[in-house]
């Protein structure tokens, strides 16, 4: 990045009640702020670790595609699901994305409603991943349904049989809900990006510059008529998306819960699902905005205050979490269900206990750290606390898929679930596909809200004192 | 934009006016710019800036957009899609008969409802604003001016056409100058001559949509034909698998079948559990056990033991003192739950005469509606709740001839 940013860390944790928390730093004017978001996709000669990383992730997303081919060649039978797990990795893979896939539009979505300023310097990084999570999620059920050349006969479309999906089934349900979601997303996403992929067109010195983000900014031309429909709508898509968010994954929850299962038929599952997944969402954020902040130099614009906020998004939701695994034991007791208890007790006890206390160390225990103003406000700590959390969050979806599946109820077909080595090689693939899309986001477009953070800055309201504070805040870093 | 091709008359060197374009620096002078701009009267007219500027809307007099009607109709429209969609599907056009369940049911169709009126509210919201807006346009006179590129960046600007009624070169120019602008600039309109899409782009994107109802083409005649070929199969290697099916022969058996039955005797780990009485209730004769196993201790503490199990697994159905009025089924008379069978009062005859043995079955396997809770209380248990029964039964069919001399003298 240019060195005229100054790309040092202040400490803007400290809350003085007699006013306003600055929410992006280092004396900023509308120019910088451009110079500073716009200025990434202008960079002349891409940076070598970015290539280092890139061809990392994509050879790992080749893979991942061989891994395909071979499969559909071959069968889901190359994979570790058997009788009685007939459902393993590809499940809990597609959960885990899924889940991942929540902090983004929660963060544009209810924080916009919810008027909460600060998500502006982080909801395109946060919707960015959303979509590509989504992406990762959505393969695992298409390449799951044995007949990978039927998909369509998930979709209400008529087919050579005949047939209707049956609208009973929260798989199907999921199609609607989860296909919905990405749509919905994507459009968002695409919709916040126009007016700053209009600065970068009108910033870009060559043709194909001009041309490729002069196609894809539509024309914007920043007219306060079309910024008064352009709010409206936004603000209606927020709210729009707000309950979508939530429904998603308790629509994902239903897949379980719906099932006469001990272990997966509880109610708890709608809301322990939906605050898992923002869990989870807010720790891939935290984990990829750290490292791409200080990479691109945007610790003034993604500060230290929107690392801590949502840090304390994660110990909340992570102690909700907590508090849905102790309930879910208590349930099994007062219950007095007899399979139900078994269910529980060799989750915690049985031969799986080993994935359950990792999930409770890592979901549980691992974000109490974050009462610690120092964890919470160091970025390399956060982000060991928060690949924790994801790796908890992972081995949650294990525990619920396999545990509950692997004792059947007469013990001759009880069984173990072990992966094999194709389990492993998708799982480590959709990483490769993730942050090949991250990366090459990260590399040609914005990643900051360019045009939203000018508007929450003090001289888009025609205050100009903001400088004085400025001083003092950066005064006061340690 | 890309390249200048001459159209009939125009001459690119003489261009009409666009209108005027007049830049200001900041927030405030651009909303007084407008506010005077407004007041003296101009319709075709707009401002443009970096982002959305707060208070422009009343300044400029915008109207509030009607955007918001349109999208809840597409919202409504959406649910209803969905609904009728569900039902004609499953409930109509090809019934689906799931466990007897009614084949329309409003609760299950919740969910793809919900997610088609967001998706529909959507979709609206989006491309409505965009056509609002009369976007996508891949040319705008404005771009012509060099300062207006900052209009994405750090500078505000008010653009008046000359098409408006009002417009008069000189006179706009001084409104505009007086307003506080730092620049005033004459925009050429070149919309003549670059605002139509290049021939070839034309042509692709004609082609192209085309070429989108080819497979929708093919779709459809293999709809509406029949064909005897058997259906496209792409990788038929999962159609044979090297394994024995549940009802296939199976020729390693001396039975021939590949499914195994059980070995004679086999008991599963920890339930063995031989003892008749005790676990079953039964005699040596198999008949029902009349009083309690040798195992259970017919004590003051066991009876307590009764009454707590009983006042927590039996009275939500039978009542506290056992005669078929828990709260559950007063609840239900209130309903007037026609199928709901009323749980026996424990105060008949034939109950109080009834074997242990049987009662302590009653509860292990439940008895026609009843459920049993064999899985929820443990044997002991059990057999604690049946000698609280027997102590109820007793209760009420008391006489004075129970209570003991000293007290008796207190009655009446
Ligand atoms: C969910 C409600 C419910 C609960 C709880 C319940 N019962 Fe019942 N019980 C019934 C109903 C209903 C009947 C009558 C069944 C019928 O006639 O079909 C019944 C019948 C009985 C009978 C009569 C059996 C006979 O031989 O006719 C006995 C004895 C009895 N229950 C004991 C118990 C005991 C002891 C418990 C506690 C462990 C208990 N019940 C818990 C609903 C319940």
């Amino acid at each position: 990045m240019s060195s005229a940013v100054a790309s040092h860390e202040i400490d803007n944790t400290r809350d003085d009640p007699t006013r306003r928390a600055q929410l992006i730093l280092g004396g900023q004017d509308f120019h910088t702020v451009t110079e500073m978001v716009a200025g990434i996709p202008e960079q002349e000669r891409i940076n070598r670790n970015w290539w280092f990383a890139f061809t990392l992730a994509v050879s790992l997303a080749g893979m991942f595609g061989l891994n395909i081919a071979y499969l559909f060649w071959e069968g889901t039978g190359i994979w570790g699901n058997n009788n009685p797990v007939g459902w393993g990795w590809p499940i809990v893979n597609f959960v885990f994305w899924v889940g991942i896939g929540h902090a983004g539009t929660l963060i544009s979505a209810i924080l916009f409603l919810l008027r909460q300023q600060w998500r502006t310097s982080i909801n395109r990084f946060a919707e960015a991943m959303t979509i590509f999570a989504v992406v990762c999620a959505l393969v695992f059920p298409g390449i799951h349904i044995g007949r990978p050349w039927l998909p369509y006969w998930m979709f209400p479309l008529p087919n050579q049989m005949s047939m209707w999906p049956n609208f009973r089934s929260p798989l199907l349900w999921d199609v609607f809900a989860v296909g919905t979601y990405g749509t919905v997303s994507a459009l968002f996403w695409y919709y916040g990006l126009i007016p700053d992929l209009a600065t970068i067109r009108d910033r870009a010195k060559t043709k194909i510059r001009k041309f490729a983000y002069g196609v894809f900014s539509l024309g914007w031309t920043g007219s306060a008529r079309h910024w008064h429909r352009y709010e409206r709508t936004y603000l209606i898509l927020a709210a729009l998306c707000t309950p979508l968010v939530l429904s998603v994954h308790s629509v994902v929850s239903f897949d379980f819960a719906t099932a006469q299962l001990p272990g997966w038929h509880t109610t708890i599952f709608p809301p322990y699902f939906v605050a898992g997944a923002i869990f989870s969402g807010f720790a891939m954020v935290v984990t990829l905005a750290v490292p791409a902040r200080a990479f691109f130099g945007l610790q003034n614009l993604i500060t230290l205050r929107h690392l801590e906020n949502m840090n304390k998004i994660i110990l909340a939701t992570g102690m909700m979490v907590g508090y849905a695994y102790s309930m879910e034991f208590f349930i099994a007791w007062y219950g007095a269900n007899e399979y139900e208890g078994f269910t529980f007790f060799n989750r915690a006890f049985g031969p799986y206990a080993w994935a359950y206390w990792i999930m409770v160390s890592c979901n549980v225990i691992s974000p109490q750290l974050f009462w610690f103003k120092k964890i919470r406000t160091t970025p390399w700590m956060m982000v060991i606390v928060c690949i924790f959390v994801n790796i908890g969050m992972w081995f949650e979806r294990f525990v619920i898929t396999v545990t509950s599946l692997h004792r059947d109820f007469l013990p001759s077909s009880w069984g173990y679930f072990s992966p094999t080595i194709f389990d492993i090689m998708l799982f480590v693939g959709s990483f490769g596909l993730f942050f090949t899309l991250f990366l090459l986001f990260l590399r040609w477009l914005p990643v900051v809200a360019i045009a939203e953070v000018k508007a929450g800055m003090p001289a888009a309201h025609g205050h100009h004192e903001e400088h004085g504070h400025e001083a003092e805040g950066a005064a006061t870093h340690g | 934009m890309a390249d200048h091709r001459p159209v009939d008359s125009v001459d690119p060197n003489n261009l009409p006016e666009y209108g005027l374009l007049a830049q200001y620096e900041d927030v405030t002078s651009l909303k007084q710019a407008c506010e005077q701009v407004r007041d003296a009267g101009y319709s075709k007219w707009d401002a443009h800036s970096p982002f959305p500027v707060h208070g422009i809307d009343a300044a400029i007099g915008i109207r509030p957009t009607r955007l918001p009607l349109l999208i809840f109709g597409a919202g409504a429209t959406g649910t209803t899609v969905a609904v009728l969609m569900q039902w004609w599907m499953n409930a109509f056009d090809y019934p689906f008969l799931i466990s007897g369940k009614p084949l329309w049911s409003l609760p299950a169709n919740i969910p793809v409802a919900f997610e088609l009126t967001v998706l529909f509210a959507a979709l609206t919201g989006i491309f409505a604003t965009l056509g609002r807006n009369l976007l996508p346009r891949h040319h705008h006179p404005l771009f012509n001016n060099e300062r207006f590129a900052r209009a994405t960046d750090d500078k505000f600007f008010i653009a008046i056409e000359a098409k408006d009624g009002r417009y008069d070169a000189t006179r706009t120019r001084e409104l505009l100058e007086s307003t506080g602008a730092v620049a005033v600039d004459s925009v050429p309109d070149d919309s003549k001559i670059n605002a139509s899409l290049p021939k070839p782009l034309v042509y692709f994107i004609v082609a192209s949509f085309l070429a989108g109802f080819v497979p929708l083409g093919i779709a459809a005649r293999a709809w509406f034909t029949k064909s005897a070929e058997p259906r496209i199969h792409l990788n038929p290697n999962m159609d044979f698998q090297q394994k024995f099916k549940t009802q296939s022969p199976n020729p390693l058996f001396a039975d021939g079948r590949s499914m195994r039955p059980d070995i004679d005797g086999t008991v599963a780990e920890g339930w063995l559990r031989q003892d008749d009485a005790y676990y079953r209730g039964l005699d040596a004769d198999a008949n029902w056990l009349v009083g309690f196993p040798q195992q259970v201790e017919v004590s003051q503490g066991t009876m307590a033991r009764g009454q707590e199990r009983f006042d927590i697994y039996c009275s939500p159905c039978h009542g506290t003192a056992g005669y078929g009025d828990g709260p559950v089924a007063r609840r239900a008379a209130e309903l007037k739950q026609a199928k709901w069978v009323t749980p026996s009062s424990l105060h008949q005859d034939y109950l109080r005469t009834q074997p242990e043995g049987k009662l302590f079955n009653t509860i292990s396997h439940g008895i026609r509606n009843m459920p049993g809770y064999g899985h929820a209380i443990p044997e002991s248990d059990r057999w604690a709740i049946v000698m609280y029964i027997r102590a109820l039964q007793r209760s009420q069919l008391a006489t004075t001839s129970d209570v003991p001399d000293s007290e008796r003298a207190k009655l009446r």
